[in-house]
């Protein structure tokens, strides 16, 4: 059994997509009650109930939203470019289903280790710009056009910070894998001596994944939905349940990056306990819980204050702070002579 | 063999996307075809072996390059009988260039050589058990340190001029001083009013906050600020200043 699966070429095959599916199933499914999660979180922190009609405690809204949006007319715009129109929403979700590729879950649990796992990470999470702004310009609206614009230049000025808060995390680590980066916190997570980067990373992926405070690209208020304004019925759907993915690809990679991945936060009995995936799902979602409190508490920013934080506080202290990483490791001889792995 | 047949996969989509690129009507087509065409080099450089190479392709090219040009593509106004029309006029001029390049072309083919002792050639091997980017790192910041460093200075000296090219001190829109903005506080902004029934805040000079707070935070010289802002808590007499009128505000300076 096992040499079929290990040394045939179709045992092969069909051992990647049971992997794939073994992480892409929890995923799915994490996603759909990420949006039920949203609705309950906030409704508890503005006092009201939120969903609590399909199922007890609302349990099924999710299923029900679902069937909703599979059942409801896709709506073309006569004006809008067909294929790209209907390409956008597919390119974002896969997009967001296509990183999890290298993500560990366990020592050595991933379904391709590969030696350049943060760069695949950073090279998928910058395809994600794509999907918005085709789909801003594909559905031939004013409204959407700008809204993909705001979003094409928000997601690359972020991507800066976020590339440079990744290089500091990998002058530690001295290893472009994420297995490496992971049990490199051994000792101490990244999250404490790198404080400062941790949040600017976090703040980063807020921006990334276009959430409030920084959810410009659909800013209600003056671009009534943004670049999904002209998008109905499945292929809405899959713009919904791609930003859900994406923040949950952003909180593993926080998690991954800064708070240890699978590690237990101190290697003694009750803790070790706990297999290591529990501690890695915990992280993801702690952080996002925060995603949702960020989004019930603070007001959305003004655009120009958006790229004045990106450009001229972000970009100034990432670089800073690498310097003084880089140069604190020489100093101390702690410096990783690493790329053996 | 599968090794082959990926190659091939990749090698002629990116060649007929090369091609698409040049002749895709649309020049967001243009743009999307050039994006699939990094990505199958990317796919290319994978298969030979150099995963960082390929990974920094779709990072600068896919990740940051494409996206601006794809920005300032689709903002154009592209209309195709205009273009057609255009293609006429300059077809001789573009006939010509091309042949330039024909001829310079084939002499430097004509007159090219292979290197014989390719192995004689003093070149760095990278050490057993490297990982390819460790290996390329060794190689960058050792042996070709200082040419690393000249092209970063390149770089500089682009960015730098791409600055002052475009850097304009335009005075529409209205900037704000963040450190100032923070430094207000209520007492500064917010004043009780006793408003005349019937005359709204006409009364009051049409100012609904202290009279000093208004311009506050903007910064002098954008629009609509024609001075130094005054400094907070003194209150201004108004007649000293043209500017500030009872309905002037977010108007052109007088």
């Amino acid at each position: 059994m096992a040499h079929f699966f290990l040394h045939t070429m179709i045992g092969q095959v069909i051992l990647t997509v049971l992997e794939a599916l073994a992480v892409l199933v929890p995923l799915l499914l994490g996603v759909a009650y990420l949006t039920l999660a949203e609705r309950k979180v906030m409704a508890a922190m503005q006092l009201r109930k939120g969903p609590n009609v399909n199922g007890p405690f609302g349990v099924l809204q999710a299923f029900a939203d679902a069937i909703k949006m599979i059942t409801k007319e896709t709506v073309i715009p006569s004006g809008a470019n067909r294929f790209l129109f209907l390409f956008a929403p597919f390119l974002t979700f896969s997009l967001a289903m296509t990183a999890w590729a290298v993500i560990p879950t366990n020592d050595g649990w991933a379904i391709a280790n590969i030696n350049v796992g943060v760069l695949y990470l950073l090279a998928i999470s910058s395809l994600g710009v794509y999907g918005v702004l085709i789909a801003g310009w594909a559905s031939n609206s004013k409204y959407a056009f700008l809204g993909g614009l705001r979003a094409a230049a928000q997601m690359v000025s972020y991507e800066v910070s976020i590339g440079l808060v990744i290089v500091s995390v990998l002058l530690a680590v001295g290893s472009l894998n994420l297995n490496d980066i992971v049990l490199a916190q051994r000792h101490v997570w990244f999250c404490l001596p790198m404080f400062p980067m941790f949040i600017i990373f976090f703040i980063s992926a807020l921006a990334e994944t276009n959430r409030a405070p920084f959810d410009l690209p659909e800013g209600e208020s003056e671009l009534v939905a943004g670049f999904f304004v002209e998008y109905s019925a499945l292929a809405f759907g899959l713009f919904f349940l791609g930003e859900y993915a994406n923040m949950f690809l952003m909180s593993g990679m926080v998690s991954i990056l800064f708070l240890g991945g699978w590690l237990p936060p101190i290697g003694i009995a009750p803790f070790t306990w706990i297999p290591g995936p529990l501690w890695l799902i915990a992280k993801i979602l702690f952080c996002l819980f925060v995603f949702i409190w960020v989004r019930a508490t603070f007001p959305r920013y003004r655009y120009d204050q958006l790229m004045r934080l990106g450009w001229k506080v972000f970009l100034p202290l990432s670089l800073v702070w690498m310097v003084l990483t880089a140069g604190f490791l020489l100093a101390t001889g702690l410096l990783p002579q690493g790329g053996a792995s | 063999m599968m090794t082959q047949i990926v190659f091939y996969v990749f090698a002629t989509v990116l060649v007929l996307s090369a091609g698409m690129v040049v002749s895709a009507r649309n020049p967001v087509h243009s743009v999307l075809f050039l994006i699939l065409a990094f990505f199958n080099a990317a796919g290319l450089f994978l298969v030979a072996g150099a995963e960082f190479l390929a990974m920094i392709l779709v990072i600068v090219y896919v990740g940051a390059v494409a996206v601006l040009f794809l920005f300032v593509v689709m903002m154009l106004d592209v209309r195709f009988a205009q273009m057609r029309e255009g293609l006429q006029r300059y077809a001789p001029f573009g006939a010509a260039v091309g042949l330039v390049l024909l001829a310079e072309l084939a002499l430097a083919f004509s007159h090219w050589q292979v290197a014989q002792d390719i192995a004689s050639v003093p070149h760095v091997v990278a050490a057993p058990g490297r990982t390819n980017t460790a290996a390329l790192g060794d190689v960058l910041y050792t042996h070709y340190v200082f040419l690393f460093e000249a092209c970063g200075l390149v770089l500089l000296v682009a960015m730098i001029g791409a600055i002052v090219l475009t850097l304009r001190e335009r005075p529409m829109g209205r900037r704000q001083n963040i450190d100032r903005q923070h430094e207000r506080t209520a007492a500064d902004t917010l004043a009780m009013m006793t408003v005349p029934l019937g005359q709204g805040v006409a009364a009051n000079g049409g100012f609904r906050r202290p009279e000093h707070s208004y311009y506050i935070a903007s910064v002098p010289g954008s629009y609509g600020v024609t001075e130094e802002p005054v400094p907070q808590g003194k209150p201004v007499d108004k007649t000293a200043q043209g500017g500030h009128g009872t309905d002037n505000h977010g108007g052109l300076p007088q």
